[in-house]
């Protein structure tokens, strides 16, 4: 039985047009052998969530570098769980200040990688996340 | 005793003295600290045809060696802080602590709607408004912007691309207010819409329209605002996207190529507008590869100017820029680390002749910069004008063998980058098909693969970590701003005449459906507040939008 | 675990989650795969048209996919894609970039898209991908377009397995018609001439219509990017699959299609048993891998190596 490949959503949500580091994820994460859905700049969280959930993915992969973080992260928990997709994880990273994780966390934002984060240690929590989900 | 090469007799004699006698140095003799006196400019003792056709002397074709004869010892390059961030009141008190500091030009930073064209209580905007830059939805916020700052006596320098058009317009449209004339007005917008669509994301209508707006601006401007920089042809993005150094050259010179296509094609006078083409590069911390770049852009660009666009004014040849150190750089961690890393940015900007700098702080990485962040980021580029000696003479590496063979295959390896895009069929063509975001990707994903291999060390990131557990004061963005930000432009709106306001857009909109030039039409708009969210709707009627494009 | 009869349920109320997750589980060969394909509505996978769109990168198939997608929506028709992209040989993943042109309809519930991988499988594409279209047509699509490259064989396959096929091309992309796209040429129902306002589209135009010419089959000439020539291209799409549907054409492809299903499911499920026959076996190096592979098939047909 070939090994279960997991299908990763990574969006860039509001008006942040810098893909750098989303783009740079999106390739680490296929060359890990994830399949990775690459839904672009300048998306509403609605979009996001409803690419998602279309998709079936096992993980949302957020980008954010213009501090809207608080206000759209959740955003999209909130239409993944509308949709009834509460079981897909989301994942955040970009320019996030350490005091924001708590609060991301509660709500809903499973990890939140900080400036600084190397590759490895983002594929190795997308790949720890995703099998957990899988074995839900 | 050698005879004086008749070049350089002529230079000293014309190009020289006109400027000396405009402006005239700094001091009457410069000295090193120990006393020894600095030449004007270092030269070797045979001036041979190669190095003539080179390299050659600062203010003259190919102007590799700076585009002033005289460059810092007449007058020191521009310290441009970047700044700008949540209300217009907010930015304003920082531009007045700044003006007192010492800062002698002003920038100005947009928040994301602002860029992209939507008023703050659009739905796109939400969470974004006074984020990353200064929200302006309508004059109003403008004159608040610049309240008790009189507009001819500093020099404002506007970040702002696709709806460049409509921040120009209220900048001169407040300086008539203040009873300035608009010919005295000085200042850069970036109006780079090209670079948008690769690097940056701040795109709205899609290249071809986009580039008539950019050509109406040139047009505009050089009639009513001729001491304004009508354009920053923008490599800083390019490179923070994760160009190499050659590609930001590249890019860049290509992208300053099309502009001028376009604007020969707009029937407009390349001696009249040429001169008025600046631009803004990267300065990344590999300090040759730095300088080499910006000695290899300035030959590469007087080449483009006078042979291949035959642009007969001199100064239309000069490729005068604006650098920021490179953002990408900064780590979060240890970030002391950081002022060590722009000194040595600033550094190689000025050793490769900028005209204006900006210097990030040094919590940059984490968040918006302190007060005193800011200030020792300013300080920094004082310290090199003031103690180190480089400003005092020309090009100070100039002739050093590997600054100069840099600085040739660089250039060369651009040349060739450059053809690339013209088998594409130019800039448009290898954007729209995906073959400059692709180059740039590919670049990007090589330098975070030999960070994370450690074939490149980043000190404190991947070597030298630190356990540090250092708090750094933030600067928070209060998320009432955006309400009180909302609350103003709904004001705006009841309480200015909408008549008038919906006869401007009508004609705004049907301009924009022939070839009339639009800034008069967008001018009258922002006398009237307009909105920005308004007037760019009607031209995303007109125009369409852009959307991304898949790589 | 997957609650079928729920998401079936969910499949014929149009629901997005049950299609999606339904064409997981079949993707992925989960328990429960079969009962899931098992209660399917027949009636509405026999009507659906399903339209595969193959091409060089750079022809512009997904912004004609897309123009497609609007004009079938325009028509008030719930719309399926698959958009099928290589996955990498090396590290085994995929990313799926041009999902990008697909996300102004992320908002409209009559959009059903899925990007699928092809995951190095030599036949298991045709598999995943088949069953795929079937679950988005009881799911209310009809057109189902899938969107590939075909290049590989694999996607020659899933192309095969549509009901038309158009082969998308643009002027300027430097191949040579002939050595390039001789396999797809062949199969074929439709040219499409992309970009048609670009240099070189005339010479182009006219190459392909002396190779439809032969074969009774038609050239269009679209610019999608301003979403020219899309509707006579879809009318005509519509036309040849109802011409088909009558003259016999269009069962015949289908059950083409459908051997090569079975086939391509068989060679997936006998895999894991072949491979853990020749691990049992170890490696004898002086024995002809042909005549080890003709060892183990016969083992299977003898039905050792029985398993459940």
């Amino acid at each position: 039985m070939s090994q279960k490949k997991y299908r990763i959503l990574i969006g860039k949500p509001g008006l942040d047009g810098h893909d750098r580091g989303a783009k740079c994820i999106a390739r680490a994460l296929r060359d890990a052998g994830f399949e990775v859905i690459y839904t672009g700049i300048r998306r509403t969280p609605e979009e996001i969530a409803a690419a998602a959930v279309q998709e079936d993915v096992d993980a949302v992969g957020l980008s954010s570098l213009s501090g809207a973080h608080l206000v759209l992260f959740p955003e999209i928990v909130e239409n993944l769980r509308k949709q009834g997709a509460e079981d897909i994880p989301v994942i955040g990273g970009g320019i996030i200040p350490e005091e924001d994780l708590p609060t991301l966390n509660e709500q809903g934002v499973s990890k939140v990688f900080t400036p600084g984060t190397t590759m490895q240690e983002i594929i190795n929590t997308f790949t720890e996340i995703c099998e957990k989900g899988a074995h839900a | 005793m050698t005879s004086k090469h008749p070049d350089l007799q002529k230079w000293e004699e014309t190009v020289l003295a006109k400027t000396i006698q405009k402006f005239p140095e700094r001091c009457e003799n410069f000295h090193t600290v120990g006393g020894l006196e600095l030449p004007r400019i270092g030269l070797p003792k045979v001036l041979d045809q190669e190095y003539l056709e080179k390299l050659g002397l600062p203010g003259m074709y190919p102007f590799t060696r700076g585009v002033q004869p005289t460059m810092y010892r007449s007058r020191l390059w521009t310290m441009r802080q970047y700044a700008g961030f949540s209300t217009a009141e907010e930015t304003n008190k920082r531009y007045r602590y700044l003006l007192d500091q010492g800062q002698t030009g002003l920038s100005v930073a947009f928040d994301l709607p602002t860029q992209i064209g939507y008023d703050s209580d659009h739905s796109m905007s939400r969470g974004e408004v006074g984020k990353v830059g200064v929200a302006i939805d309508s004059l109003a916020d403008m004159e608040k912007l610049f309240d008790q700052i009189p507009l001819d006596k500093v020099s404002t320098s506007m970040t702002i691309n696709s709806p460049a058009a409509v921040l120009l317009a209220m900048y001169v449209a407040l300086a008539e207010k203040q009873g300035v004339d608009p010919q005295q007005v000085k200042g850069t917008i970036q109006n780079d819409v090209l670079k948008e669509y690769v690097a940056r994301g701040t795109f709205i209508f899609p290249p071809r329209p986009s580039l008539r707006l950019v050509t109406n601006i040139f047009e505009w401007c050089s009639e009513n605002t001729p001491s304004f920089n009508t354009i920053s042809i923008s490599g800083y993005h390019i490179r923070e996207a994760g160009s190499t150094a050659v590609q930001e050259v590249a890019f860049t010179l290509a992208n300053g190529c099309e502009y001028v296509r376009a604007a020969l094609e707009a029937g407009l006078d390349i001696d009249v507008f040429g001169k008025r083409l600046s631009f803004f590069f990267n300065a990344t911390t590999d300090i040759m590869e730095e300088v080499a770049k910006f000695r290899a852009a300035r030959r590469m660009w007087a080449k483009i100017m006078r042979d291949h666009f035959q642009a007969q004014n001199e100064r239309s040849w000069m490729l005068r820029f604006h650098t920021q150190t490179a953002g990408h750089t900064l780590s979060g961690k240890q970030i002391d680390n950081n002022v060590v890393r722009v000194t040595l940015q600033a550094l190689a900007a000025v050793l490769g002749g900028t005209q204006s700098l900006h210097t990030n702080s040094k919590d940059e990485a984490l968040t918006l910069p302190t007060e005193d962040s800011v200030r020792t980021a300013l300080r920094t580029q004082q310290v090199i004008a003031h103690e180190s000696g480089v400003a005092n003479s020309i090009d100070v590496l100039g002739g050093s063998y590997l600054l100069e063979d840099l600085t040739d295959r660089i250039e060369q390896e651009s040349w060739a980058l450059m053809q690339k895009i013209d088998d594409f069929g130019g800039v448009i063509p290898a954007i729209e098909q995906g073959f400059i975001k692709r180059q740039i990707e590919d670049s990007a994903y090589e330098y975070q693969n030999k960070i994370d291999s450690k074939e490149r060390i980043v000190v404190g990131e991947n070597e030298f970590q630190s356990e540090e557990e250092m708090k750094v004061p933030l600067l928070r963005i209060d998320p009432e701003i955006e309400k009180t930000q909302v609350k103003t432009v709904q004001d705006v709106r009841q309480n200015r005449d909408n008549q008038k306001v919906e006869s401007v857009l009508n004609q705004l909109e049907q301009a924009g459906q022939t070839d009339a030039n639009l800034m008069p039409y967008i001018v009258e708009a922002v006398k009237e507040y307009a909105t920005i969210g308004e007037i760019c709707q009607v031209l995303r009627n007109v125009f369409g939008e852009h959307k991304e494009i898949s790589s | 675990m997957h609650n079928i009869d729920q998401i079936v349920q969910g499949i014929h109320q149009e629901k997005s989650r049950s299609i999606a997750r339904a064409i997981s589980i079949v993707e992925d060969a989960d328990a429960g795969a079969d009962d899931l394909l098992d209660s399917l509505d027949t009636a509405r996978i026999e009507n659906t048209m399903v339209v595969g769109i193959t091409g060089a990168p750079g022809a512009g198939k997904s912004t004609l996919t897309n123009c497609l997608v609007e004009h079938c929506r325009n028509l008030g028709k719930r719309v399926g894609v698959v958009a099928i992209d290589p996955s990498s040989p090396i590290s085994g993943g995929a990313i799926h970039g041009d999902r990008i042109r697909m996300m102004q309809h992320a908002m409209d519930q009559d959009v059903v898209v899925r990007s699928m991988a092809t995951r190095g499988r030599l036949g298991g594409l045709c598999a995943s991908a088949g069953a795929a279209v079937r679950v988005m047509a009881a799911g209310g699509c009809d057109p189902v377009f899938i969107e590939t490259v075909g290049v590989g064989q694999s996607e020659m396959d899933i192309i095969q397995s549509s009901d038309i096929t158009a082969l998308v091309s643009a002027p300027g992309l430097g191949d040579d018609i002939q050595a390039l796209k001789a396999g797809l040429l062949e199969v074929a129902d439709i040219m499409v001439v992309n970009k048609a306002d670009c240099p070189g589209a005339d010479l182009l135009s006219m190459e392909l219509e002396e190779v439809a010419h032969e074969k009774g089959r038609r050239v269009f000439r679209t610019v999608a990017a301003k979403k020219e020539g899309i509707e006579d291209l879809f009318t005509y799409m519509r036309e040849l699959f109802d011409t088909h549907r009558e003259s016999g054409e269009s069962a015949r492809r289908r059950k083409l299609a459908r051997q090569r299903e079975i086939v391509d499911w068989s060679i997936e499920m006998l895999r894991p048993y072949i491979g853990e026959m020749c691990k049992s076996r170890g490696d004898d190096l002086s024995m002809d891998p042909k005549i080890c592979a003709h060892e183990i098939t016969k083992s299977l047909l003898q039905g050792h190596g029985n398993r459940e």
